[in-house]
């Protein structure tokens, strides 16, 4: 069953069409790969669907319902996180804090009953200990290190149990093995059952994460299936490489 | 899998509980409070000069105008240089009944509440679309606009002023201004206990949030308008009830005074001296400037007071941009390594 589905999407800044007419449909439970040269339209998709830009054609539906004209907190209601290509830590909150802000504003409201103090201090220490950053849980997230800034973007994003997440650049400017920490991250959040859209230039990360790749060119999809297929498709390349 | 042992975890976040997981320290905290103000009271009546009583309105209702900016300012992070508009609209809607209708004080304050919060809800939900500078041009832009239409009234006196006559006994308290500076006092009690409730609460934590990072905490499910509309109306209902007594204390109001540069930049400067993120911050702020100030006035002439001001905030953004607070907290941390 699909879980996200984009039809005829389009945004247009001005004059500069930065998407035209984007199909993209991703199934309960997935993880897909988004790739694309810088410019090629990756984040505004991001943008478009999580609601921080309103796209001008076409619809986003999410869980069977239309979600157009709906505020990303509204989104986020539903079930939609994401991760943000820059880290954005609340930085006057300790790292442990930060995951309070989605547990009292994204989980609370969909339960029956609150959770209590107690319950809401083991999410927060549960989800630390499965991104690794249990020792700095009282830490400020400016004491972060790049990769652990990022690991707690992904849990922040985790706290919201949300069933898609959508990872913008989580890996860019960290080191191989970093990266492989990320990767290995990712793909067991996708064994608890969430479906996840990363957004990535490092091909080393989207080849051992994706099942699924999208390639975006000048804001057009170019290129959608078997990530195998997909890097040798004669577009793609050309969009890479050149000619 | 869940972990059931978390110590640490527990033991760091209980140090700065943010989800009002204590409920009874908010109660100990309210007798506290009130403690602390019946002893001020007493302690000024022990004094037994009636001046006393005039200096410490002044600096009580800094106390409450600077808490009440910090509801919006320091923990939303939306800087409100209309100040003196909220506190101006409390202090006319106590002159518009006083012709009306006259009414108990008590009742005065709740109208001045009603009048400045829904000011503040128009406002917020006009300007809160503008993050940071404009923002607060907005604001300075509102009591302007304020402040004329106040000046074109004539019922309430236009801009030649209205005169209140103070009576000069009350049965609870004897001389009035004793009357005046226990309701200022109740409202500092207010709004003490209100900035801390919020602070320690999930409103509370959604404030910082929109501080720190409005997209983010947007991303987080923080409905963020409707939690900045709600600061808005509370930082501006509580400058209402601190203008309302006012007309009583001064005895004639014109709107240059309602609506004086000293407010707007007194209710910015104390939190920003004292420290925003936490209701100390403007508590201390306001005791220590205001009474500077009453010093000053008494010593030196009333208009050095908005010199004084100027030259600690300066000094303060530069040595300790996060206030005495901040000043304090970073010590104590200093020495927990």
């Amino acid at each position: 069953m699909p879980l996200l589905e984009v039809a005829g999407l389009s945004k247009r800044f001005g004059g500069f069409v930065a998407l035209e007419g984007i199909d993209l449909t991703v199934t309960e439970g997935e993880r897909v790969g988004l790739i694309g040269p810088n410019g090629s339209g990756k984040s505004t998709l991001v943008n478009c669907i999580c609601g921080t830009l309103a796209n001008e054609a076409g619809t986003v539906r999410f869980d069977g319902q239309t979600i157009d004209g709906l505020l990303t907190h509204e989104r986020t209601h539903r079930g939609m996180a994401r991760s943000f290509q820059l880290p954005r830590p609340f930085l006057t909150l300790t790292v442990a804090d930060n995951l309070r802000v989605p547990l009292l504003y994204t989980v609370n409201p969909r339960r029956a009953h609150s959770l209590r103090p107690d319950e809401i201090d083991e999410r927060c220490a549960e989800l630390l200990r499965l991104v690794g950053l249990f020792d700095k849980a009282a830490a400020s997230p400016r004491d972060l290190t790049q990769v652990d800034m990022r690991k707690l973007e992904l849990a922040r994003a985790m706290a919201a149990e949300p069933k898609l997440l959508i990872a913008d650049e989580a890996m860019a400017g960290l080191s191989q093995s970093e990266v492989d920490d990320i990767v290995a991250l990712l793909i067991r959040l996708n064994e608890r059952g969430i479906t996840i859209v990363l957004i990535e230039h490092i091909m080393r990360a989207v080849m051992r994460f994706s099942q699924r790749l999208v390639v975006l060119v000048s804001g057009k999809k170019i290129a959608d299936g078997p990530p195998a297929d997909v890097v040798c498709d004669a577009e793609v390349e050309r969009a890479y490489i050149g000619q | 899998m869940l972990i059931r042992s978390s110590p640490r975890l527990r033991q760091e976040t209980n140090r700065e509980p943010r989800t009002g997981r204590n409920p009874l320290s908010q109660y100990l905290f309210v007798l506290i409070v009130i403690a602390c103000a019946v002893v001020v009271f007493f302690g000024a009546r022990a004094i037994g000069n009636d001046y006393v009583f005039f200096a410490g309105y002044t600096v009580l209702q800094y106390v409450v105008l600077a808490t009440a900016w910090n509801i919006l300012g320091g923990y939303t992070g939306y800087v409100n240089f209309g100040s003196a508009a909220f506190f101006a609209m409390g202090a006319y809607a106590t002159v518009f009944f006083h012709k009306l209708f006259p009414l108990p004080i008590p009742v005065l304050i709740v109208i001045g509440a009603i009048v400045s919060g829904l000011v503040g809800f128009g406002m917020g939900y006009l300007t809160l679309r503008l993050r940071g500078a404009f923002f607060a041009i907005a604001t300075l832009a509102l009591a302007v606009v304020l402040q004329t239409f106040v000046v074109n009234w004539d019922y309430v006196g236009g801009s030649r002023g209205a005169y209140i006559i103070r009576p000069s006994e009350n049965v609870l308290t004897g001389p009035y201004i004793q009357y005046l500076f226990l309701l200022m006092l109740a409202l500092v009690v207010l709004g003490l206990v209100c900035a801390r409730g919020i602070e320690r609460s999930q409103l509370g934590c959604g404030f910082a949030a929109i501080r720190d990072d409005e997209l983010a905490a947007e991303a987080c499910g923080v409905p963020t308008l409707r939690l900045k509309l709600i600061a808005t109306t509370v930082s501006g209902a509580l400058m209402g009830m601190a203008g309302a007594p006012f007309p009583y204390y001064i005895g004639y109001l014109q709107p240059s005074s309602a609506f004086g540069l000293e407010y707007a930049v007194n209710s910015i400067a104390m939190p920003m001296i004292g420290g925003t993120t936490s209701w100390v911050g403007p508590l201390i702020g306001a005791i220590l400037l205001g009474s500077l100030q009453q010093i000053a006035t008494v010593t030196i002439s009333s208009a050095v007071n908005l010199l004084i001001v100027g030259l600690l905030l300066v000094g303060f953004v530069i040595i300790a941009p996060n206030g005495i607070v901040g000043l304090v907290q970073d010590r104590l941390r200093g020495k927990d390594k």
